[in-house]
């Protein structure tokens, strides 16, 4: 097995028709294997057609595009709060980081400013956020190495972070959190709650999986030099995220282009250096528990304040003002019916999101809904590697890059 | 006018006269209109001597009111080393879409210029693979062209009337 993974066949298209190979000078078969759409072990719709020799994939060609929604052309006619929804469905193991880069877009897009204390909120879940995230992918590359435990473990700790986003906006999965200007409601009571308790249980939690999976003798096995990618063909794919920072790139847009107060919090950035499923998975543990850090600081320095900024053409009035104030039930009209009107203008804005640079670029004409608005999904663009990637190893390290790279459906076809 | 964007004109007027058509500052990114012809040779310089080894991301804008510049492409290059963004618009009337590809430079523009193929008909020349991505490979339009209306063209208990505006 050992000798087999190292092995790269290198076929040219005309040599594949006669099934000769070259080096060898004997005939061979070369099986195809359909890979998905629909495959328990590639966690989403993904069909890549694999031309195998024996258990070696020599060829992968991915076909996506199966859950494609044409988000890009529906915000097209949505007026800017009715944007957030979409961005749910792009990454939705993380959807609060989507809804929080949609909101920076549009209050860079009107000059907002956030107050303090909104952005503190918005950090402490875009944190919870990230470690959901994070959970996913590295339980999942648990799972796909066989061990079903670790997952099942930390997940618990998922529940728990959904749980606050229930306690804070009332939604699980697809959460529309916060509005434009800052969020919808301070955190109540409940939430807090929930952090703290959290932020108490957390460490024994991951530290548990920790010392479950990361050093088992198989797991190494399987993971070490599986799937790796150099850095610089990583930059050249466009990789941005734990991917890239697997591959010893220090790249961070929240440290690189600080955005809602990032600048305020220490934290370290985790780098790896082979690039491969091991090393992904390792940089996605240590940032879960820096994550963990900064959601501390957060709530450690929680300026008082308001929770969102004074723009109230994109903030809904509360209900007993709507029926007593002019003022509020001209805006509350204007909101439900989306006519907001936005300055002209070009911007682009971009956060960590689970799996990289998430960025929004956004063209306004003045009117009620964006003239053209492009997604920069970190997915989408590092898949492309993906057929490199996998060539040259055997099937079943193919289904562990996949699951490291944390590739997401819903985000891959917008 | 920000410092960076004089910087990086005043290199491409030196090195490409006659290059970029105009500049200016859009918000924080410097953005450059560049002639289509020159648009492989300025972006290999940048990549290969200025330090943009980032190709954070490209897409098609379709403006149907411009006329013989109807149709545009974003290119935007991100300078990881010294964190510096900047953007570059091409455009071109709907007769001549055919485009010079960046796979040479960047592997990653393959998936982007696939997109831009499938949404607004892009032609890439030298592109390796120039199929439809997201899209079924039977569909005869490209769909975020701005004559593709969302709604279905029947309806009318959506119009603008209705609704005041």
């Amino acid at each position: 097995m050992q000798v087999e993974m190292t092995r790269k066949i290198n076929i040219l298209e005309d040599n594949m028709s006669t099934n000769v190979d070259l080096q060898n000078n004997i005939e061979k078969d070369y099986t195809t294997l359909n890979l998905g759409p629909t495959h328990p072990a590639t966690h989403g719709i993904f069909q890549n057609i694999l031309t195998m020799d024996g258990e070696i994939i020599v060829k992968a060609v991915p076909t996506i595009g199966y859950i494609h929604r044409a988000f890009e052309k529906l915000a097209e006619h949505r007026p800017y709060n009715q944007i957030t929804p979409i961005t749910d469905r792009l990454n939705y193991c993380s959807s609060p980081i989507n809804n929080m880069g949609w909101h920076m877009t549009v209050e860079k897009l009107i000059n907002c400013e956030v107050p303090k204390r909104a952005e503190y909120l918005r950090v402490i879940i875009m944190e919870l956020a990230r470690i959901a995230d994070h959970i996913v992918c590295d339980t999942v590359i648990a799972v796909d190495t066989g061990a079903m435990t670790g997952f099942l473990y930390l997940f618990q700790a998922r529940e728990k972070i959904y749980e606050i986003y229930e306690a804070i906006c009332g939604a699980r999965l697809t959460t529309n959190i916060g509005r434009i200007g800052g969020m919808e409601r301070d955190f109540p009571e409940i939430a807090w709650k929930k952090i703290h308790a959290f932020i108490d249980e957390f460490p024994t939690m991951l530290a548990e999986f920790d010392k479950l999976v990361t050093r088992n003798r198989i797991f190494m096995d399987r993971t070490v030099n599986c799937g790796p990618i150099s850095a610089e063909r990583a930059l050249e794919y466009g990789f941005t995220g734990p991917n890239l920072r697997a591959a010893g790139v220090d790249y961070d847009v929240r440290v690189m282009n600080p955005y809602s107060s990032y600048q305020d919090f220490d934290f370290k950035i985790p780098v790896g250096t082979q690039g491969d499923t091991f090393d992904r998975y390792m940089v996605r543990m240590q940032e879960m528990w820096e994550s963990l850090s900064i959601i501390k600081q957060a709530v450690a320095k929680m300026p008082k304040g308001e929770f969102h900024a004074d723009v109230p053409e994109f903030y809904l009035p509360e209900k007993q003002d709507v029926y007593s104030k002019m003022e509020a039930l001209i805006y509350h009209f204007k909101i439900v019916m989306g006519e907001t009107e936005v300055p002209k203008g070009e911007v682009y804005h971009a956060v960590e999101g689970g799996n990289g640079e998430l960025g929004y670029y956004l063209i306004s004409d003045g009117g009620r809904t964006p003239f053209r608005l492009h997604f920069r999904r970190p997915c989408y663009i590092y898949y492309q590697a993906y057929s490199e990637m996998i060539e040259g190893g055997m099937l079943s390290d193919a289904i562990l890059t996949m699951s490291s790279m944390n590739v997401i459906a819903g985000e891959l076809d917008a | 006018m920000s410092e960076l964007h004089d910087n990086i004109l005043q290199a491409l007027e030196e090195r490409f006269p006659g290059a970029v058509i105009s500049s200016g500052d859009e918000r924080d990114f410097p953005v450059f209109h560049l002639q289509k012809n020159q648009l492989i040779a300025v972006l290999t310089f940048l990549k290969q001597e200025k330090g943009f080894n980032f190709l954070t991301t490209m897409c098609g804008i379709h403006y149907p009111e411009q006329g013989d510049q109807e149709f545009a492409l974003m290119y935007q290059l991100h300078n990881m080393v010294q964190n510096q963004r900047i953007r570059f618009k091409v455009f071109m009337p709907k007769s001549q879409l055919d485009v010079p590809t960046l796979t040479t430079i960047w592997p990653t523009a393959n998936w982007m210029e696939r997109e831009a193929f499938d949404f607004y008909g892009f032609k890439f020349t030298g592109h390796p693979d120039l199929r439809r991505i997201l899209n079924m490979d039977e569909m005869n339009y490209h769909p975020l062209r701005k004559e593709y209306a969302l709604e279905d063209a029947g309806r009318d208990d959506k119009e603008d009337k209705y609704f005041g505006r």
